[in-house]
């Protein structure tokens, strides 16, 4: 276990020492940074300044060095635009963007996993195919049209819902969250849906495949033919063995659900990191483009650390197999 | 919709795809014939996926307007309802947008966009993802590691996010002029960077299991070149899956062009695409002005749509386990 | 505001909130983009400077009529031709708490003046600024102005004090060391800074301590300003009374808008005149390299763009009738406006392609049309509207639309002028023909220029400009006036569109009165809430 563990966690560092690697290369090398800083009025001495202060005069290594000493600290130097602290614009925007992928993910858990099951269990039931289709149609729309129809359905004809921003905040000691008010709830919950939609459909699909996989097997033949009820062997037995897959699936999808909030972010005006990345990229600001990269990485990175230790507690199979063979 | 959604289904389920079976043959067998003449639906799919094709190759003969031909647009043209709306002009069927451009012809020539940029990109990734996949596999070892960790940092990072990366720094490194000339190109490659890694995994697992089999063995006893065995002996066999992983790309690939134009870093709009086109008549969404968003919108959706159910169904008919 | 009813655990949170929420009078408004930056001596761009006057004292204030009144200054007075006396108004405070002096005017004055302030236009002509004592200043201007009691309210007045301790003495452009200034505001306004959360929100409540607080006509606690980039979404936001006003109304929502009972529509000129601009400075044009030509020196080829351009078609389907095609680049209203002159070019393809021909190009060359997408009432669309024109007379013109401040930066100094062919829209802050023409039509002199992109320069439009200058006599200088447009005009320095209409959504259910001024800005001074 403890080997496994260590093992996750070199792996892990490696992963993110190559994305910083990646980033601190846009930062060094796409474009002249003090140019991009100062821009065209700034004399000799403060561009000789501030690339000492930038540290631009060190060997390449060294630079790398101090570059991950101090994003290590959270330190990701000035925005271009503004001369204002990455750092303090991502603390600003992470509660919204956490709040809105956090909320996604549940809906998309709490309503694809029945539905597929459902459509596992039922294969013809009309209602299967019914949930089907529309699962299809889920993920060949694209999510902008999604937010762009929702808001001009909820927002504008039965005008039930805000149709954008962030608001109905209540502060928890400098994270502010949606989650406790009505009207945080009520700004919160259509761009949450419209990001859940892709992985909602995503789940139900695999969770329906693998409980057809699973039904197949030896064991739950055996266990029929032992004369379990229908009852236990399909939630007891099969939905287990499904979730393997379903955990392994939602850690990969909570870096697309992330990069897919930058969409549904600027449909809906959400002030996350979405919106601060397109701007980012927009403007080429590339402090904000290097950070977000490494900060998405992390997310990978602990989530999916996450996941292997729910291995674990999901299937006892897999502690000899992982630990084993390091390829999957 | 994204690059990470589709590797882990996908790579699953290519475990479960026979990997021996060679495409051609089967279908040729009346396999997958019979499976497809059987499924009205698949062929329906087919069908508008063909019609839709044919609608963007032929664009420049068939559309009552050359849109891509800017001086003839005619601003006093914009704004025409579809033909049977108020203002409907029979030379405009579905209407026109606010440039004065014919809503039917700039659908089939941003078809042909967002086609084009879609195949060349699938295209591109499965050649280099394949390549990567024969590799890692046949070589195993540090190659392979090295190939595999890359995959799955890459993994880390969506089809849009790389994209929007990539136009970031394109835009930095090139000027206006230069940057423009290069969208196109950068777009493909953008999208292509993304959904190498599919491949890439799916061929390498084919790979290892066919670089064990007897006949790969004393064919390198024999001396013929690695190169050789993989492309003659290894490559058929992928054929299948690499093909539904293809089908279902394209689908990725199409909207996430149209998601990037819609965020206003794809096409030009003097030469929209389908998600340029929606971007554009979204703003008109609300003064009822709905033609020039829904016309698009239904055919993005409806040529996805239809992509997904026939890469759904290939997937079926390669598997037999689930009929 | 109806909302959707969910069943949650935090009834009593909510309670709460809503309660609090209840008795303040929030003022919520929104336009396309961000503000650039608070800076008050940095940008030159009307949402910016909108907000920069609500958060800064002037020495004058222009009111909703145009018509000017005392605000940090109480009295002021003409000692000879070129020498003014300001009394300053006594015990007025800073934000900080700092008193304001008259060093503070001196100070301000300096810090305006240099080079990389987009605001030196305004006190170009002024000499010096001398201190009298605490509450008395003097302006010297180097000749007689008579347009400097217009331009005093552009002149923004920092604290001293504040920005020596904090080392933000210069105006920098990018994120450099001194960008405090940038997001640490601290004026006499009547406003003052809440929070800045770029691209996201500005919000700012009542300084108490105005020195005008007590008579204030407005009753809001707080006022929070929202850039919403996407028309649809802007247009949702007013409908369903997220926020309280909007500008501009997208010219395609005019009717859904006035058919909403909550809704008002206010429409009314607006001083803005668009116009197109061409790089008439580098020897080789930019989408040309290696021909050795730059075209736009040829005044043929200007002619030719001007009379390619359908403005009144334009007019007719891009702005739906919300605009006034112009031949000038000053709208009616602006001191000096030569209406007699005001013709716009006409629109004849064929003749361009003989100017086009005559002067070499018969089969075109290839620019890049550089334009803001979030800043003028349809500006892309506007642009995109033009590629085809001239693409019927040969010329293979490449869009590059984009963000505002990313438009501004390209075309303007901070990339030296990077740009061949752009969209640009200009009005005169100080409602006179003289800062077009010092601004735009002119290189020569200090703090000329300063948005003149492709730096059209005439000697004899820069002569009568620096007579334009210093002429009291208002026919006399009305002529000067005249003669520097007839030469810009018949040589197309720049090709004027349009002046755009004003167009502003506002609830009625929550908003009692809001003045609209020609500027197209919002005084939160005068907006009064239900």
């Amino acid at each position: 276990m403890l080997a496994f563990i260590i093992q996750r966690l070199a792996q892990s560092i490696l992963v993110m020492l190559v994305v910083g690697l990646i980033s601190f290369s846009l930062f060094q090398f796409v474009g002249d940074p003090v140019n991009n800083m100062v821009g065209q009025e700034a004399t000799i001495e403060q561009r000789e300044a501030l690339r000492e202060k930038l540290g631009l005069n060190d060997p390449i290594p060294v630079r790398f060095i101090k570059w991950v000493g101090l994003a290590v600290q959270g330190d990701f130097g000035l925005s271009y635009r503004m001369g204002m602290p990455v750092a303090d614009l991502i603390a600003q925007r992470l509660p919204a963007t956490l709040e809105l992928v956090a909320l996604s993910a549940v809906m998309a858990l709490a309503i694809g996993v029945p539905m597929g099951v459902y459509t596992g269990l039922h294969r013809h039931a009309w209602l299967s195919k019914v949930f089907l289709t529309v699962s299809l149609i889920g993920i060949s729309i694209p999510t902008f049209l999604i937010g762009i129809l929702m808001i001009l359905f909820f927002g504008v004809w039965l005008g039930w819902l805000p149709t954008f921003g962030r608001r109905g905040l209540v502060d928890l000691g400098g994270w502010e969250t949606s989650f406790l008010t009505l009207e945080g709830w009520s700004y919160i919950i259509m761009p949450a849906f419209t990001l859940a939609l892709f992985q909602l459909t995503l789940i139900m699909r695999l969770v329906r495949a693998e409980m057809l996989e699973v039904l197949r097997t030896d064991f739950i033949k055996f266990a029929r033919a032992r004369g379990l009820k229908s009852r236990s062997i399909n939630f007891g037995h099969a939905l287990k063995n499904t979730l393997v897959p379903v955990i392994t699936i939602m850690g990969l999808q909570i870096g697309s659900l992330l990069a897919f909030s930058i969409i549904t972010e600027t449909v809906f005006q959400w002030p996350g990191m979405g919106l601060l990345i397109i701007q980012g990229i927009q403007f080429v600001d590339i402090p904000i483009m290097s950070s977000y990269l490494v900060l998405i990485a992390l997310f990978f990175v602990v989530i999916n650390l996450i996941v292997d230790l729910l291995y674990y507690a999901v299937d006892p199979r897999l502690r000899v197999e992982r630990t084993a063979g390091g390829a999957h | 919709m994204s690059a990470p959604v589709e590797p882990g289904t996908m790579a699953r389920s290519s475990m479960s795809l026979p990997r021996t079976t060679d495409v051609l043959r089967r279908f040729f067998d009346g396999d997958v014939f019979y499976s497809f003449s059987r499924s009205p639906l698949t062929m329906l799919a087919f069908v508008t996926t063909l019609a839709f094709f044919v609608a963007a190759i032929f664009a420049p003969w068939l559309a009552p307007h050359d849109t891509s031909d800017i001086a003839s647009l005619d601003l006093m043209n914009a704004f025409k309802t579809p033909v049977w709306g108020e203002y409907g002009d029979p030379a405009f069927p579905l209407g026109t947008d606010d440039q004065g451009r014919d809503v039917l012809s700039s659908i089939m020539f941003g078809l042909r966009i967002s086609l084009l940029v879609g195949f060349a990109a699938v295209i591109l990734a499965a050649v280099f993802g394949t390549l990567m996949g024969l590799i890692s596999g046949y070589v195993g070892g540090v190659v392979d590691s090295v190939i595999m960790r890359i995959a799955d940092i890459q993994l880390t990072f969506p089809a849009i996010l790389i994209a929007l990366m990539f136009d970031g720094i394109v835009r930095s490194v090139l000027t206006t002029e230069m940057a423009r000339e290069f969208k196109m190109t950068s777009l493909i490659l953008a999208i292509a960077a993304s959904q190498w890694v599919n491949f890439a995994r799916t061929v390498r697992g084919s790979t290892m299991v066919e670089k064990n089999k007897e006949y790969v063995q004393a064919a390198r006893l024999i001396g013929i070149h690695p190169m050789k065995i993989m492309l003659r002996h290894v490559l058929p066999n992928v054929t299948g899956p690499v093909l539904v992983i293809g089908t279902l790309s394209l689908a990725i690939a199409i909207l996430t062009e149209a998601t990037l134009s819609f965020l206003g870093v794809g096409v030009p709009v003097t030469n929209p695409s389908l998600g340029t086109l929606i971007r554009i008549g979204n703003d008109f969404l609300f003064s009822g002005e709905w033609w020039m968003t829904i016309f698009p919108g239904v055919t993005l959706v409806v040529l996805v749509l239809a992509v997904n159910l026939l890469g759904d169904w290939l997937r079926d008919a390669l598997n037999p386990k689930l009929r | 505001m109806r909302k959707i009813m969910l069943a949650t655990t935090a009834a009593v949170l909510l309670a709460m909130a809503a309660s609090a929420s209840a008795q303040e009078k929030v003022f919520r408004y929104s336009t396309t983009g961000d503000i650039l930056g608070l800076d008050p001596h940095n940008n030159n761009e009307g949402p910016t400077n909108t907000m920069k006057s609500n958060i800064f004292g002037r020495l004058i204030h222009r009111t909703g009529d145009l018509s000017l009144e005392p605000d940090l200054a109480t009295e002021w007075t003409a000692k000879s031709d070129t020498v003014w006396e300001f009394k300053l108004r006594p015990d007025v405070t800073f934000h900080n708490g700092n008193p304001f002096t008259a060093d503070d005017v001196v100070y301000s004055f300096k810090r305006q003046t240099q080079e990389a302030s987009d605001m030196a236009f305004a006190l170009s002509s002024v000499k010096d600024v001398r201190k009298v004592d605490d509450l008395t200043i003097e302006i010297e201007t180097d000749g007689p102005d008579p347009t400097l009691l217009l331009n005093m309210p552009n002149f923004y007045i920092v604290d001293q004090e504040f920005m020596e301790e904090n080392d933000a003495f210069e105006v920098v452009k990018g994120a450099g060391f001194q960008n405090f200034a940038n997001t640490h505001p601290n004026g006499t306004g009547p406003y003052k800074l809440v929070e800045w959360v770029q691209d996201n929100r500005v919000v700012v409540e009542p300084f108490e301590q105005h020195w005008d607080y007590a008579n204030r006509e407005s009753n809001i606690d707080r006022a929070v300003f929202t850039p919403i980039g996407n028309d649809a979404t802007r247009v949702a936001a007013i409908l369903s009374g997220e926020i309280d006003l909007m500008y501009p109304v997208p010219l395609q929502d005019i009717a859904r808008l006035e058919a909403d009972p909550n809704v008002d529509v206010l429409q009314g000129p607006e001083l803005r005149t668009i116009f197109l601009g061409f790089d008439q400075w580098r020897d080789e044009l930019m989408d040309m390299p290696g021909s050795g030509k730059n075209p736009f020196k040829d005044q043929k080829v200007r002619e030719a763009f001007a009379h390619a351009i359908d403005t009144k078609a334009i007019q007719r389907v891009v702005m739906r009738g919300a605009s006034t095609p112009t031949g000038l680049m000053i709208a009616p209203g602006i001191n000096g406006f030569p209406e007699e002159m005001n013709i716009p070019y006409e629109y004849d393809p064929e003749k361009s392609k003989q100017l086009l021909e005559e002067a070499g190009y018969a089969d075109g060359f290839p620019v890049t049309l550089d334009c803001p997408n979030d800043r003028y009432v349809n500006d892309e669309a506007i642009c995109t509207a033009i590629v085809p024109m001239l693409e019927r007379i040969g010329i293979k013109v490449n869009l590059n639309a984009q963000t505002k401040s990313l438009h501004f930066n390209k075309i303007g100094a901070a990339e030296n002028n990077n740009t061949s062919f752009y969209m640009l829209g200009w009005t005169p802050g100080s409602y006179d023909a003289y800062n077009v023409l010092q601004n735009i039509m002119t290189m020569d002199g200090e703090g000329h220029g300063a948005w003149n992109s492709g730096r059209y320069s005439n000697p004899d439009v820069e002569r009568l400009t620096d007579e334009i200058a210093v002429t009291i006599d208002e026919d006399e200088r009305n002529d000067l006036i005249r003669q520097a447009f007839k030469i810009h005009y018949d040589e197309v320095g720049h090709l004027p569109l349009h002046q755009q209409a004003l167009a502003w959504g506002v609830r009625n259910d929550t908003v009692e009165s809001v003045v609209q001024r020609p500027f197209n800005d919002v005084d939160l001074r005068e907006v009064v809430m239900k």
